[in-house]
């Protein structure tokens, strides 16, 4: 008996070295520090303060701040399909925050998505961005955090169902999905241009809302160019003039929208006002970002390759006679509760309502922004470049579902407008789950 | 087949969008361009319109009080002492002078309040909330809400309240939210102190009396504390608790 219980712990022994060297194979730690390009402003010399500058371009405080609670010190509820994230303290505090961490942690948790240990962090953390983060810049980041007052709250678990509750797992993931990576500079593009591209892929993270993600979460940017679905909102691609693509508009036009939540009345940007979860974006952070760095990433932006977006999203079929009684009905409606302020032909009344004739964010294929903008209407972020903004006020509690589906319908087909019909179930959707 | 009817559906979906639609009905005047009036629609289509809100739901009447109050809720529902999603949502972006401003236009409305619910319940249950608002109960330690909320209940600028010309919904949903917690003020908050004293007989009984008070003409709240307030407030301006 005593040779099978040997047999059997050098086969264990065996396995777990085996299953050691596989999570070694497929999450090879990385140590590049990587390379900035420059900014070109007069940048900050203190480091903290350069920290200070890059963590809110980074945005940290959004989702490491609680609603009314201490200033990084975590527990604000992210929820997602795989269940609701905590996020964590990242105040100095020793016992609860990131007090003991080292810079070198900060670094990896930010570069190799792992915690101090080597626990793999969910990509809710949005390291698949912040992977490209220098260190030096990191560095700087994680000198301002420590300047910050240290509050000692614990860290909330999160609640995610199962199988994504297995943190283990997160190994398999990260071997499918996550590399990894430095900014590469590319040398035949302007130095303005690079550092619009380091910006914006690293520190703004706004591929993590405006690139679909597959079902495991991950972003799958090549398979599938459209944007992605964020709280119900949908976060409208950058690669397509018809959705949020700025390849269009003048570089100042993009630095006013980015700064002040706003674009003036030049087309194409004319009157485009950012809403949901952008507000967020543009109140907590692009407002507070110099506005040499939101240049280049305007240079950037712009320079996106287009792709088509897919055409063949969230079409809901609709009989003929159907549509054409909801055209009726939904023209009745815009004249009745729509056309005071956005005029009879959907030419609107700027500031205060945009046009709605050609607005893309009316006729996109996915028709959730338009349907969640008529239920729960809302403010642009109040800026000092729009102190005093005009907003959309709810039809929730005025219209049903079936209304709102037709006037939509009509609003996305009239006036040279090309949306597909809008479902009174799509509507009915959107009246549950969290707001923003 | 699916295909046909689908193709059928698009060609008179076509067809129907370069169709011309008519004459457009007459409309009624909207508020100038840049103005409050035209911004607070936002407000109006839960708070009624110029926020004077019917009596009958769950939306306060938001015109008339005052301005401090006001501020102060719109406050509470960014940091999460009120909850309600739709105010938080928005108001979070938005910036305090913003906030004030708009809390000051409908704190200088100055509109007719409907007529108020009639009473549902018993005479014994009218006669205990008109006790309790006028003079509390000095046993149970509740003071009676006139010593804060005003001598006529219309509230005292900037911070406190009026209590007419709400709904007994709205009413009892706030003291039932302060006694569940879920509803917060700055501390020290003796709203919440005085509710944790009330017992639910009392709570119902305060709210019926309330909601079935006629307001006079004038319904302007106080402009000061005829007595200090007997309980220490965080939501009155510490220079106002000592009239």
């Amino acid at each position: 008996m005593r040779w099978r219980q040997g047999i059997l712990a050098v086969v264990v022994a065996v396995l777990v070295v085996a299953g050691l060297i596989a999570v070694r194979l497929l999450n090879p730690p990385d140590y590049q520090i990587g390379e900035a390009p420059p900014p070109l402003h007069a940048a900050p010399v203190d480091t903290i303060e350069r920290g200070r500058e890059l963590v809110v371009l980074a945005d940290c405080r959004s989702c490491h701040t609680d609603r009314g609670g201490a200033a990084f010190a975590g527990g604000n509820s992210i929820p997602t399909p795989f269940g609701t994230f905590y996020s964590p303290n990242i105040t100095p505090d020793p016992q609860t925050g990131i007090g003991r961490w080292s810079a070198e942690d900060f670094w990896r948790a930010l570069h190799n998505g792992k915690a101090p240990g080597g626990s793999p962090l969910y990509p809710a953390f949005p390291y698949t961005n912040y992977t490209k983060i220098t260190r030096r810049d990191a560095d700087a980041m994680f000198a301002y955090l420590r300047t910050i007052p240290a509050v000692r709250k614990p860290d909330r678990s999160h609640e995610l169902s199962f199988p994504y509750s297995q943190r283990w797992l997160l190994v398999g993931w990260r071997a499918l999905f996550f590399r990894p990576g430095v900014y590469r500079p590319d040398s035949s593009r302007s130095a303005e241009w690079n550092r619009g591209a380091y910006l914006t892929q690293g520190f703004a993270h706004c591929s993590a809302c405006h690139e679909a993600r597959n079902a495991l979460g991950a972003m799958q940017s090549k398979d599938n160019p459209s944007g992605g679905l964020v709280l119900n909102w949908y976060a409208p691609a950058l690669t397509n003039v018809t959705e949020a693509g700025v390849q269009r508009w003048s570089e100042a036009d993009i630095v006013e929208f980015l700064k002040t939540g706003k674009a003036s009345g030049n087309a194409p940007a004319h009157y485009t006002s950012a809403l949901g979860p952008m507000a967020e974006v543009v109140y907590e952070s692009l407002q507070h970002v110099n506005e040499g760095e939101l240049h280049a990433m305007a240079v950037y932006l712009k320079s996106l390759p287009e792709i088509p977006a897919p055409t063949d999203l969230g079409i809901s079929y609709i009989t003929p006679a159907r549509l054409l009684a909801m055209l009726d009905e939904g023209r009745s409606l815009y004249m009745d509760h729509c056309a005071k302020c956005h005029g009879d032909e959907g030419d609107g009344r700027p500031p205060a309502a945009p046009p709605l004739a050609g607005n893309r964010a009316v006729q996109m294929a996915r028709a959730n922004d338009a349907i969640r903008i008529v239920l729960y209407g809302g403010f642009p972020p109040g800026t000092e470049g729009n102190p005093r903004p005009f907003g959309m006020p709810p039809f929730y509690p005025t219209l049903q579902s079936e209304q709102i589906a037709s006037v939509l319908t009509y609003v996305r087909s009239s006036w040279g407008n090309t949306g597909h019909p809008v479902s009174p179930e799509e509507v009915e959707k959107s009246r549950t789950g969290p707001l923003w | 087949m699916k295909l046909v009817a689908l193709t059928a559906a698009f060609v008179t979906w076509a067809a129907l969008i370069d169709r011309a639609w008519g004459e457009a009905p007459s409309l009624p005047a909207s508020p100038p361009l840049d103005s409050m009036a035209h911004r607070v629609t936002v407000c109006t289509p839960c708070h009624g319109k110029e926020g004077r809100a019917t009596n009958d739901g769950y939306y306060p009447r938001i015109a008339g009080k005052p301005a401090g109050y006001l501020y102060n809720q719109l406050i509470n529902f960014r940091e999460g002492r009120r909850h309600n999603a739709m105010m938080t949502y928005l108001t979070q972006f938005q910036r305090p002078e913003y906030l004030q401003e708009i809390s000051e236009f409908f704190a200088s409305q100055e509109l007719p309040y409907p007529a108020p619910q009639p009473a549902t319940v018993d005479s014994s249950v009218l006669d205990r909330g008109r006790g309790l608002a006028a003079q509390g109960d000095p046993q149970q330690d509740i003071p009676a809400c006139s010593s804060c909320h005003g001598t006529r209940l219309l509230g005292v600028a900037p911070a406190v309240p009026g209590l007419l010309g709400l709904s007994r919904d709205y009413l009892a949903a706030q003291l039932g939210a302060w006694r569940g917690g879920t509803r917060r003020a700055q501390p020290p908050d003796c709203m919440a102190e005085i509710v944790s004293r009330m017992s639910v007989a009392d709570l119902t009984a305060v709210t019926a009396w309330l909601a079935a008070q006629p307001l006079p003409p004038d319904a302007a709240p106080e402009q000061s504390f005829e007595r200090r307030p007997p309980l220490e407030c965080g939501s009155i301006p510490t220079a106002q608790r000592t009239p």
